[in-house]
Parts: structure tokens; C-alpha cells; sequence
């Protein structure tokens, strides 16, 4: 029989710690669903949708019953819709409201790929969405958008980041009166994955197959835990203790992964190695890094710590896992972390510094409230930088920002659930609207010559 | 299909008997059972054989979680493979 104490640090980490599969989502391709007659395209996405994930919900509470492991979210990812729409055109909010009644018929809470990828330019029908992005996501409830806007190989689209810095604004006026639930669920990307499973940038990738299942993987509370027990020892022995752990955590994902790819009859396409904290006390990636050592999250230290996190998480999962993927790496979400929260209020961690941060973790800035009156061009400056920093690195790097309308900094916003609370970082106002209004393209970087 | 049961509480008379009855109703059977009390807290890991259950796994872990509870015990009954695919290469 397996190790008594096994057994105990297994439902500890459970119960305790809030370890837990965050979300199976399964991606389902909308290809053979475009028509040139956009009713019938939208009338073939909805059965589709409805038959393919019939069963997820249910499956994934059978599996979170029978293993006894919470599975938080159960989503869907699709085709980007600009792709969908290019064949038929008419106005793509209709796909929108069409998708959001299939997530309703199917029970899951978020259905993302309301998503158009224009890192070298515009094809048809891929403006016409990002322009309807606003109005989507203020008339539907569970939709999430995202756009790639630039790739280590294309280099960076600037006349789409001048859009998409119009199009998070206009999203934020568009809901203000509904929580500003419109930026929040709307990602711009740099070296956007085709196979992520969390939101709000989840969509499923022109190379994906028909039907996939995808899991994503949670578990700072361990983490810092573990990192907790070895008070006194050096980094070397903190970052094999976090590749310890993150491997433990990274076989739960796998076994579900596995278990709902066999249920359902539809292939496993990865597992998703992340840490994704949430406002829940005990499940912050800040606190990891504080349990190493820190002060306080945002503190001079803070990025190489995040480094070896990042770096020891991939390691230890890599070997859990049959075939790893999607974002990988630990999620920085201001709103969705206590411990960034408490460090935001402070004024410890600023905005500057978790572009930093960013260069070393997975996605970017996450979840990040500024103040209402900051300019679009601003924010498409935001995105440029932190694009820049993807497009460099090879690495994916994404920007949700929320401009809290009728804000200023120093005030807090509250998102609720998930979301979280976030208090409104200060933003430089000193105006990048020249650099922006020139449009054009960044070249795709060297890759030799490295320095 | 085999599942393991942990039971957690403070010590008290029969709790090993209600754990193993509620099995036995359930055509349950028990494959190995090691209990340790520390101080006063009871712990006990028990291995079970499901494949001649007369109800559905997740109804088993349901009742069961419902009885502990009534008796203020924890009881988690979770399937066999969590533990292994965890702590087993």
C-alpha cells in the first residue's frame, strides 16, 4: 500500500494548501462550421459547440468526485472567430452572441477565442472583429477575446496596437457600468500559444485538431508551503524543492488530463504547467516569493526570484507530463494574487516593475487597473513594450489592463470573484502618441548574435 | 477499480466499525487498513476494493463523507490512482 504519509501530504495539499486542477478546456475547431451565409454559420457552431462538449461539465464533476481533486472551471476554447468570419462577413458580434448561448446551454463559464491573430497585418474580416470587440464583450457574459499582435517571427504590428489600445479603452466605457468586465476579459498577445487553456486568452489554433483536451494546472499554496519548511537553506536547495513539488502537482494534471480525454473520446493535447493564484488567502505567488526571502513582492530581488520559480516550475513539470504546453509558468495577476494586491497598495510594486517581471515569468501584465482618464495611445504604448519584451525573448507575453473609468490612481476597483480587487496603478502620462500614430511594423528580431 | 479512504477525528469508540459497516452495506471490500492515534487524534488509511459495489463510486464517497461528518470525523474517500500517479514514477 502507498506511504501512510503520502497519502496525508496528498489530502493536505488539498485541503490545506488549495491545490487544485484550475480548468479543463476543451478546444474545439470552428473550421468546417464557416459558411458564406452567416446564419448558417452561426446555426452550425451552435450545434457543434453543443454536441462536442455535451459531457465536459459533467465529466469534470465526475472526475473532481471520483479522485477527489476540486476541477475549478470547465471551458471552452474555439477557432478564432476572425477566421470564421472572414468566409461569411456581417457583423461578427452575432458569432459572439451565438457563442455565448452555447456556453450557457453547456454549462461551462468562459468560452474564449472571440480572437483575430494579425501579427503581420490584416486579413479580411480580422479588423471588422477587433473593432466589434468592445460591443462583444459588453452583450455577452462568458466570451473572451484576444489578439496577437506580434510574434518573434513577424515582428510587431503597430497599426494593431494603436487599435487595440482604442479597443481596450472603448471595452472599459462600454462596461463601466457593469464592473469593467469588458477589458478583463479581453488579452492582447505577443507569441500567442495555439493550445492555452486559461482565460481570458484561451483559443484553439488554426494547427490544432478537431477536438482537444487541455488542462491547466494550479498550486502556489504548495508551493509556498514547501518552500516554507526550509527556512534556512540555500537557493539551490529552494529551487530543487520547488521542482519537487511542481512535479507532484503537474501529475494530478496529467491524470485528469487523461482521465477526461478517455471519458470524453477526445484527445489529450497538453497539460498546461502554471502557477495561477487567486484572491483566496493562501494561494498567491507574491507569497512564494516572499517565503524566499522578500520583503515584500516588488522589492529589489523580486525578478531573479521570479526567475528561478518560473524556471524550477517548467523543470519539475516537464517530467510529469507526456506532452506540456500552453502559457507554462507562473501567472503575476495583480487583482487575482493577495499577496500583489497587499504589495500594490503599498506602493512596493509598480508597474515598471512587473514589466520587469514579466520578462522572466509566463504572460505579462495581468489584471492591472489604471486610472480612467489614461489615454489610449498610452495603453498602446503598453502593449508596444511588453510586445517588445516577447518578441526579444521568444516568449509569450500578453497585456489585460483595465482602465478604471472615472478613476484615479490611489483609488481601488473591485472585480469580485475570481477577479479580484485591484488598486489603480500610477501609469507615466508622458505621451507616446507620436511613436504610436506612425504605424508600420517592428521587424522581427535577429536570432543570433544574441547579447 | 480500488479507492482509499482517510479518516481523521478525534478518537472515539467505534469508528473503525462504522467505516468498515458502511462498507460491508455497500459490498465494499476492505483490502488493508493501518490506524495510528496521536495523543488523541485518530488517523486511519484504509484500502478498498470497489469492483462488487452495489452503488456508483462517487455515491459511496458521498455517503460515506456525509456519515464522517455526522460523527465529526473527516473522511475523504478518493480513487486509488491520485496517490500513485503523484507519489510514483
Amino acid at each position: 500500500m502507498i506511504n501512510t504519509r503520502d497519502i496525508l501530504e496528498t489530502i493536505n495539499m488539498i485541503q490545506e494548501e488549495n491545490l487544485d486542477i484550475r480548468t479543463i478546456t476543451m478546444g474545439i475547431s470552428l473550421l468546417d462550421c464557416a459558411d458564406s451565409d452567416i446564419d448558417k454559420s452561426c446555426d452550425r457552431i451552435y450545434d457543434k459547440i453543443c454536441r462536442k462538449a455535451e459531457n465536459l461539465v459533467k465529466t469534470g464533476e465526475d472526475i473532481e468526485k471520483e479522485y477527489g481533486i476540486p476541477i475549478i472551471n470547465k471551458r471552452i476554447s474555439v477557432t478564432p472567430i476572425a477566421m470564421v468570419s472572414a468566409a461569411s462577413g456581417g457583423n461578427p458580434v452575432k458569432y459572439a452572441k451565438i457563442l455565448d448561448k452555447a456556453a450557457k446551454e453547456v454549462g461551462v463559464n468562459f468560452l474564449g477565442g472571440y480572437s483575430a491573430l494579425v501579427q503581420k497585418g490584416f486579413a479580411v474580416g480580422d479588423e471588422r472583429l477587433i473593432r466589434s470587440i468592445p460591443e462583444a464583450l459588453a452583450v455577452t457574459d462568458r466570451i473572451c477575446s484576444s489578439v496577437n499582435i506580434g510574434s518573434t517571427k513577424s515582428g510587431i504590428n503597430m497599426d494593431a496596437v494603436r487599435l487595440m489600445g482604442e479597443v481596450v479603452k472603448q471595452s472599459a466605457e462600454l462596461t463601466k457600468d457593469k464592473g469593467l468586465v469588458g477589458p478583463s476579459k479581453l488579452v492582447v498577445f505577443c507569441n500567442a500559444p495555439d493550445d492555452n487553456p486559461f482565460m481570458a486568452g484561451a483559443f484553439h489554433g488554426a494547427g490544432e485538431p478537431d477536438c482537444v483536451i487541455n488542462v491547466g494546472v494550479s498550486g502556489p499554496g504548495v508551493v509556498r508551503t514547501a518552500v516554507s519548511k526550509i527556512p534556512n537553506a540555500d537557493i539551490t536547495e529552494v529551487a530543487d524543492t520547488v521542482k519537487k513539488t511542481a512535479f507532484k502537482i503537474t501529475r494530478m494534471g496529467q491524470l485528469v488530463a487523461k482521465e477526461a480525454s478517455k471519458r470524453l473520446g477526445v484527445p489529450f493535447g497538453i497539460v498546461d504547467l502554471s502557477l495561477a493564484p487567486t484572491p483566496a488567502v493562501g494561494d498567491s505567488v507574491a507569497h512564494i516569493l516572499e517565503e524566499m526571502g522578500l520583503e515584500c513582492c516588488g522589492a529589489c530581488g523580486t525578478t531573479a526570484c521570479l526567475a528561478l520559480l518560473n524556471d524550477a516550475v517548467k523543470k519539475g513539470g516537464v517530467m510529469a507530463s507526456s506532452h506540456v504546453g500552453g502559457l507554462s509558468g507562473a501567472f503575476i495577476p495583480v487583482s487575482e494574487d493577495a499577496g500583489m494586491i497587499d504589495a500594490a497598495r503599498k506602493q512596493v510594486l509598480s508597474i515598471e516593475k512587473l514589466e520587469a517581471m514579466t520578462a522572466v515569468c509566463s504572460v505579462g501584465l495581468d489584471m492591472i487597473a489604471i486610472p480612467g482618464d489614461t489615454p489610449s495611445e498610452v495603453i498602446a504604448a503598453i502593449i508596444a513594450d511588453e510586445a517588445a519584451i516577447g518578441m526579444v525573448n521568444s516568449k509569450t507575453t500578453a497585456v489585460r489592463v483595465i482602465p478604471a473609468i472615472g478613476k484615479k490612481d490611489g483609488e481601488e476597483i473591485e472585480f469580485g470573484g475570481l477577479f479580484g480587487v485591484s488598486p489603480i496603478m500610477k501609469v507615466s502620462t508622458s505621451s507616446p502618441a507620436k511613436f504610436i500614430s506612425r504605424g508600420g511594423r517592428i521587424p522581427a528580431p535577429l536570432q543570433s548574435l544574441k547579447n | 477499480m480500488r479507492g482509499i479512504i482517510t479518516v481523521i477525528g478525534k478518537d472515539k469508540v467505534g469508528i473503525l466499525a462504522q467505516i468498515s459497516g458502511i462498507c460491508a452495506e455497500y459490498g465494499v471490500n476492505v483490502v488493508e487498513v493501518t490506524q495510528s492515534i496521536l495523543q488523541d487524534m485518530f488517523c486511519m488509511i484504509m484500502l478498498i476494493d470497489i469492483d462488487n459495489a452495489t452503488i456508483p463510486f462517487t455515491e459511496f464517497s458521498e455517503r460515506t463523507k456525509k456519515m464522517g461528518e455526522e460523527h465529526s470525523l473527516v473522511v475523504h474517500v478518493m480513487h486509488e490512482d491520485i496517490f500513485n500517479s503523484m507519489h510514483r514514477i
